[in-house]
């Protein structure tokens, strides 16, 4: 990571709050939106701005899912196993895109270009299974759409 | 207050009047998650090139989900004088030929026409008289597809604000007695009595007191509160200024997940809105009354569902529910402070009580739950989508009526309500009615409002796995019995779907769920074995077959089935042979192909991949003859 760029980022993300308490959550949002997921200079910095222990920092960034601790692919392939896309078999659909990309879910590959991750209902229900990348939806997805699907931006990247 | 109110009004009913009495053509797409997930955005920039291209002038508007997510992407034309057609299914090159056909040429297309508002298009359905249509009505959700979500306007021409002008007139305590006269019961899952939550905080003493929308919809099968959000966002911050005034407090917060990202661009362009008209903000249409709005972004965690941990997270903490005995949050809440917290659709009902009366409200649903039930009714139902039925329908009619029955012509087994703390209902249930009380004597729950189908193909031991596995990788933590107790029963569930269950397991397992509900401090530890509870309670028999017979009789435990070709029914083709990822498959041309079970990973893509003429894999449970 670039020290520079790393100074800029931060600063702008801090010039948007007080550096209160109860701004952590929203801070730790920001700063992700930033850098894409959360490194731990950037906690360390975070908990000299909120001005709490960096434990604590932590503490609360790794109670919630929203926040990831190291980079990310470039597309994330997003498998739903929401209730609806449980029962219509988006369980092989996850098996499926293991297979493909050779990492288990919650991992990325080693060049950066996808990660793979499961979500609970994008709220598609209708079309399920669904499965996401980036933003693109993908309903009544099969298991044998999966390597077309990603062949997409593999090329488009 | 309803005099400053009135100009407002005024002036948006007029520019509602003139967009429903145009002299061009109104279009609206349904752009809310569900029809944005089915393409709508490309269809909406289709249908703009085309008039463009056509050179014909028309209103085109985004509105939000009206509930038909099976028919998405959906787009309604109102022609000037004729009723309002809604068209399904619309991709972007149909969209085109529709623009085409019927803007242009008049042919109103009537094999792509889903219903008419009125029965006029003789040949279209009358949108109130659809099977899917007939036993719904619509309180929380009336706007959701009829208005522009961004447009306070469409929401003041509605009669939208008319609750909160006339609530400034009141006092809070009369406020309250309406309420409480309603009968409104908490959306949110448990049904609380509304009215009897905002005495208490009115009654607590204090400076500075709190509103919180809980939007945090948890619920891992379920999308009613993030629609209301993206559909009518109004309806809600009305509510909530309401309860603002009713108790006291001069600050709301909305408590949505941050994976919501149009409910929560849609929420602060309303809060915005609101604020331009002096609706949010000082000194409330000259009443005197001052109320600010903010929206928290829940980080993704189920448990901030719970009261006191959404509470600890909005002050910027790990979101622990505080254990009993501890203060009410509406006595101690945020910051320490008396705080109301009520579900979106809670909020949503209560602008209409006030501005309609306790009386209308009561006159919809049944004596002790009255009002209506919102549901994101899914699975293996024809009709998926967004319903709303007044309290006490029979479960029936939901899923036959207006979900038109089991998707594929199969054999319904079970509904399942209230997410991973509800439970799963048997076929002879299906005419229980419908409300709070009579779902949780069941041993299952309302919920905020899931609503999945279940047939034949779905096994019940997996659905308990499935949601156990959710509540356990959810529970924060920190009470043994939830932590530790739900991983227990989660590792019997797995022996169970391998085969390895034992006998005394179905009874160790009941032991277990009622010593976690009765020992767990918080509402997700006390109802995660209900899941696992209910279904032992009406499929008992499928447990069995796991345990005795070693056979998954819905064919889903994967140690539990193998697959065959069929060699009477295969014909060579080669595709499952050439899709295998493990080479398991053997055969040429013209000889059948044939699995070897030894190599064979039950991946199932052979079975997915074989033309539907053939039919030729199948997938069997119990022991395969070829390996014995
Ligand atoms: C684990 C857990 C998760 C919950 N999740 C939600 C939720 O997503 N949305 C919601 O409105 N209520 C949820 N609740 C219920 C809330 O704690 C609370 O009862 C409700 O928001 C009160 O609003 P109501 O009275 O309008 O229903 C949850 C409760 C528990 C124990
Ligand atoms: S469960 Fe997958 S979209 Fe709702």
């Amino acid at each position: 990571m670039c020290v520079e760029n790393f100074e800029v980022s931060l600063n702008e993300v801090f010039s948007r709050f007080k550096g209160r308490r109860e701004e952590l959550i929203p801070v730790l949002q920001a700063a992700q939106a930033a850098f894409g997921y959360l490194p731990v200079e950037v906690m360390k910095e975070i908990a000299g701005f909120i001005s709490v222990p960096e434990s604590q920092v932590y503490g609360v960034a790794t109670f919630y899912a929203q926040f990831y601790f190291s980079r990310r692919g470039k597309h994330t392939v997003k498998v739903c196993l929401g209730t609806a896309c449980h029962v219509k078999g988006g369980g092989r659909l996850m098996e499926a895109f293991e297979r493909e990309l050779g990492v288990e879910c919650g991992c990325v590959i080693p060049d950066y270009q996808f990660g793979l991750e499961r979500v609970n209902c994008v709220g598609a229900c209708a079309i399920a299974p669904v499965v996401m990348v980036g933003e693109d939806v993908y309903g009544h997805m099969e298991s044998n759409r999966v390597k077309e699907v990603l062949d997409k931006y593999e090329k488009g990247s | 207050m309803r005099k400053v109110l009135e100009p407002l009004r005024q002036e948006a009913i007029q520019r509602w009047q003139a967009l429903q009495n145009s002299d061009k053509p109104v279009i609206l797409v349904g752009a809310a998650t569900c029809g944005r997930a089915s393409g709508a955005l490309d269809v909406m920039a289709a249908i703009e090139d085309k008039l463009r291209e056509q050179g014909r002038d028309a209103i085109v508007r985004q509105v939000g989900c009206i509930g038909k997510c099976h028919s998405e992407v959906l787009v309604d034309i109102i022609k000037p004088g004729r009723p309002r057609i809604t068209y399904g299914h619309i991709t972007p090159e149909l969209a085109k030929q529709l623009v085409e056909d019927y803007l242009v040429n008049d042919n109103p297309r009537t094999d792509l026409a889903v219903c008419a508002a009125s029965g006029e298009e003789t040949d279209i359905p009358c949108a109130d008289e659809l099977p899917d249509s007939k036993h719904q009505i619509r309180v929380v959700m009336c706007n959701c597809g009829h208005i522009d979500p961004g447009s306070i306007d469409d929401y003041l021409a509605q009669d939208g604000y008319m609750g909160l002008a006339k609530a400034l007139e009141m006092t809070p305590q009369e406020i309250i007695e309406v309420l409480k006269q309603s009968g409104l019961r908490g959306r949110g899952g448990a049904g609380f009595p509304a009215g009897r939550k905002w005495e208490s905080c009115l009654k607590a003493k204090s400076d500075q007191k709190y509103v919180i929308c809980n939007a945090d919809e948890g619920d891992p099968g379920a999308f009613m509160d993030r629609s209301v959000l993206e559909g009518d966002p109004y309806s809600v911050i009305e509510g909530m200024a309401i309860a603002g005034y009713a108790i006291g407090a001069s600050k709301g917060y909305v408590y949505v997940r941050a994976e919501y990202p149009l409910a929560i661009r849609q929420l602060r362009l309303a809060i915005q809105q609101a604020k331009e008209k002096n609706l949010l903000g000082k000194n409330i249409l000259g009443s005197g009354f001052d109320f600010e709005l903010e929206i928290f972004q829940g980080a993704g965690a189920f448990v901030c569902g719970e009261s006191t941990a959404l509470v600890l997270s909005i002050e910027g903490r790990r979101g622990m529910p505080k254990p009993l005995p501890r203060p009410r949050t509406t006595e101690e809440g945020l910051w320490g402070k008396p705080t109301l917290l009520n579900n979106v659709k809670t909020f949503a009902c209560v602008a209409q009580i006030i501005h309609r009366g306790a009386e209308w409200f009561k006159s919809i649903g049944t004596e002790k739950c009255p009002g209506t039930a919102v549901f994101a009714l899914t699975g293996k139902v024809n009709k998926s989508g967004l319903i709303e039925v007044p309290m006490g329908i029979q479960l029936k009619k939901i899923i036959y009526e207006i979900g038109g029955g089991v998707a594929g012509g199969r054999e319904f087994k079970a509904v399942q309500t209230g997410g991973p703390s509800g439970g799963c209902l048997p076929a002879d249930l299906l005419d229980l009615p419908v409300d709070f009380d009579s779902l949780t004597a069941a041993g299952s729950m309302m919920g905020s409002g899931g609503m999945v189908v279940m047939d034949d193909s779905t096994c019940m031991v997996d659905v308990a796995r499935y949601f156990l596995e959710f509540t356990l990788e959810e529970s924060c933590g920190q009470c043994t019995p939830c932590r530790v107790g739900t991983e227990q029963m989660l590792k019997i569930l797995h022996d169970i779907c391998e085969g390895k269950g034992r006998e005394e397991d179905i009874d160790l397992l009941v032991e277990m769920g009622k010593a976690i509900i009765d020992g767990s401090i918080c509402g997700l530890g006390q109802s995660a074995p209900n899941p696992v509870l209910s279904t032992i309670r009406y499929f008992r028999d499928e447990y069995e077959a796991h345990i005795r017979e070693k056979r998954c009789p819905a064919l889903v435990c994967k140690k539990l089935i193998y697959y065959r070709i069929d060699p009477d029914k295969c014909q060579a083709c080669g595709r499952c042979l050439k899709a295998c990822p493990v080479q398991a498959i053997t055969g040429a041309k013209k000889t059948p192909h044939v699995i070897d079970l030894s190599k064979c990973t039950k991946c199932g893509v052979c079975f997915e991949i074989c033309p539907d003429r053939f039919s030729a894999v199948e997938r069997k449970t119990g022991q395969a003859e070829e390996l014995n």
